[in-house]
């Protein structure tokens, strides 16, 4: 369906990432934010807070970052689309409920606005280092989808692109941007609501009593009922069957943790988004994402200036992975050059993908500012020897 | 449904009988506190498509599984917070926020008594065992000094909170305390929470005779009955700092708070509409996020 009209905000703007987040939350359909100050995350649910009583929306602040990430789930279920933001201290108390959205398939998005860590860290300064707690932050096996914005029109764009995934396949999408892209100030072009595709919940249209709150249909993922509308289900964060009922035996543990896996593994190919140039000719490539790709970006420029052959990877959605495409180079190139603001998470991904068929080469750095092209640049050099 | 029929147990139908037997333990109050419950809905004719239930983790959070309602199992202490957005995205809904002691009062708490005071329009039931029930009968801050539990063998010397007190002063509209006993005083303060719009409270205190009155020597759950009908003093309007708990003491019930102010919608409503007059549109009256 078409983007609500009253959500979107037309035209063409120079605003920084946060705010640019909230633009996309609300063509996407949110209308409902709850959230618990944080740097430097805070200006994304400031400007919701502004907006949305004139677009037919809720903003609650909440008392902690515990209650804003369940809070949005309970609007979810009574029938909103829901987000909450936050950055690294606030993201690790939400964990427990990214959780608990898996495993009830609550559709929702969480933004993280990356910063330094560990701990209270650098609260103001930029950092990469929250992917792989993105990914496995949560107790238990289960499969989340997150997304790396590189400019405040990615924000706008990819938040789009969240709530559709979430709403598709039912589960919470991460939005990883980090300090950078957050309060980087660029043009953002925000089109039509007519040319803004959203996807709808995915809605039961079954009979009160033929509906099975997860039950499926081939496809992994179940129709969702909410509040209110008579059907009296139920939703439990203990493992249940296709009734919802708790039913607590390796069997059913079996069944529903790998189908809340399997949704999304199976469809990883569809859901992958990445950037590329220049792999098919490529002896190193350079795999980045959020602020760091734009670093990449000139250290990519300047190595070709030297006639070295270097190609781009650039990822758009970090989870799940795209390690078909990693694996697939693997055999072509001399080595893979993975520079992000942490001591080492994707690149972790990247060597498991590529399997000891060529190198696989960090340039880590912890954050508190972004790489200069030089740095990654000299690591170019030194693996395409 | 005639609720005077003898032939059909009049609960029946508020219950997903499908789920049955429960879990509870025999002697065990919370059984107990459904049954008022139901017999509430039957009074105060709620719609039931419209009601929901949240409760959060520990045996009176699996009252949610138990009921034939919209109902929401979730995180441990979470289930105010789940409620308020439930109720903030539907406001049409009637939230019921059902769970225990140590769900609400301790890993809960700060949800707790934020909800109470921007008075969000829930009404909570709190099933007070006085301990931590389902991991083993650990000390709760709702335990009663000197009480025996599996984490202080040599009695509790934490001060309890006295929750009646605690809510008073955050700001609840509708405060009150029965027993399992009191199966009809609960029943119908039950049915005047369902009346009152803005943040209730209604605390029933409840045996746990498998982990508290075996440890604590009280007897079984026939004993305990035994205790709260002697020792309950009924005291409505009685100020709350007056009715704190003690080991075997004396239990004050009844109604302590009921005062009207404005509800969170309610305020929230007023305060867009002052500064944005007709800029301001009401949530949901945007389409629905269905096809």
């Amino acid at each position: 369906m078409k983007a609500d009209p009253h959500g979107v905000l037309t035209g063409t703007h120079f605003i920084d990432g946060d705010h640019a987040c909230c633009e996309g939350a609300l063509a996407a359909g949110a209308r409902f934010a709850a959230g618990y100050p944080i740097t430097p995350s805070t200006e994304v649910v400031e400007r919701f807070a502004a907006r949305v009583p004139t677009v037919g929306g809720t903003f609650i602040q909440m008392e902690d970052e515990l209650a804003a990430s369940i809070t949005l789930q309970g609007a979810v279920w009574g029938g909103a689309k829901a987000f909450t933001v936050t950055s690294g201290p606030g993201f690790s108390l939400m964990m427990e409920h990214i959780g608990y959205a898996a495993m009830t398939e609550t559709p929702c998005v969480f933004v993280d606005v990356q910063r330094g860590g560990p701990s209270t860290g650098l609260p103001t300064l930029p950092a990469q280092a929250d992917m792989m707690q993105a990914r496995w932050g949560s107790h238990g096996d289960y499969e989340i989808i997150a997304l790396c914005p590189n400019s405040p029109q990615e924000c706008f764009d990819l938040t789009i692109k969240a709530f559709n995934l979430a709403e598709e396949f039912r589960v919470p999408v991460m939005f990883m941007m980090d300090e950078v892209v957050g309060h980087m100030t660029e043009k953002v072009v925000i089109p039509p609501a007519e040319q803004i595709e959203v996807v709808p919940r995915k809605h039961t249209h079954k009979s009160i009593q033929d509906y099975l709150p997860y039950g499926t249909n081939g496809d992994m993922v179940p129709e969702m009922a909410h509040a209110g509308e008579g059907y009296k289900f139920h939703v439990t964060g203990l493992t249940h069957d296709e009734r919802g009922y708790p039913n607590m035996t390796p069997q059913m543990q079996d069944k529903l943790v790998k189908r809340l896996q399997n949704k999304i593994r199976t469809a990883a190919d569809r859901i992958c988004i990445f950037e590329q140039d220049r792999l098919e000719s490529a002896e190193v490539v350079v795999v980045s994402y959020g602020i760091t790709s734009r670093v990449a970006q000139r250290a990519i420029d300047l190595a070709r200036d030297r006639g070295l052959r270097v190609g781009k990877l650039r990822l758009i959605t970090a989870w799940p992975f795209p390690a078909k495409k990693i694996a697939e180079l693997a055999s072509q190139v001399k080595a893979f050059v993975v520079p992000e603001l942490n001591l080492g998470q994707m690149v972790r991904e990247v060597e498991r993908a590529v399997a000891g068929l060529a190198k696989t080469v960090a340039v880590s750095h912890a954050g508190g500012g972004v790489h200069s092209p030089d740095e990654i640049l000299n690591t170019i050099v030194e693996a395409s020897r | 449904m005639n609720a005077l029929d003898q032939t059909v147990n009049p609960v029946e139908p508020f219950l997903r009988t499908d789920r049955m037997p429960h879990i509870w333990c025999p002697g065990c109050g919370i059984g107990t506190t459904v049954n008022s419950f139901a017999r509430a809905l039957i009074e105060s004719k709620v719609d039931l498509d419209t009601l929901a239930l949240v409760s959060g983790i520990g045996c009176t959070g699996r009252v949610a599984g138990y009921v034939k309602l919209d109902s929401f199992h979730t995180t441990h202490g979470r289930a105010i917070p789940f409620a308020t957005g439930l109720k903030m995205a539907n406001p049409k809904l009637s939230v019921v926020v059902y769970s225990g002691d140590g769900d609400l009062a301790a890993i809960g708490g700060n949800h707790l008594i934020h909800a109470a005071r921007r008075n969000i329009d829930l009404k909570v039931i709190c099933v007070n065992n006085l301990i931590y029930a389902m991991t083993g009968g650990q000390s709760a801050p709702t335990t009663p000094g000197h009480a025996t539990t599996s984490t202080n063998p040599y009695g509790t010397f934490e001060p309890a909170f006295n929750l009646p007190h605690l809510l008073d002063a955050a700001g609840a509209v509708y405060v009150a305390r029965w027993t399992t006993f009191h199966v009809r005083q609960l029943a119908r303060a039950m049915s005047e929470a369902f009346a009152k719009r803005g943040f209730s409270f209604i605390e029933v205190i409840s045996p746990c005779p498998t982990l508290y009155q075996r440890r604590n020597k009280m007897g079984d759950g026939l004993d305990t009955m035994k205790y709260y009908k002697d020792k309950s003093k009924v005291k409505h309007g009685a100020p709350t700092s007056e009715v704190g708990l003690t080991l075997n003491g004396e239990i004050v019930v009844g109604k302590f708070v009921d005062r009207d102010r404005p509800d969170y919608q309610s305020m929230m409503r007023a305060q867009y509409v002052e500064s944005l007059g007709e800029r301001y549109i009401e949530a949901p009256e945007t389409e629905c996020v269905c096809d």
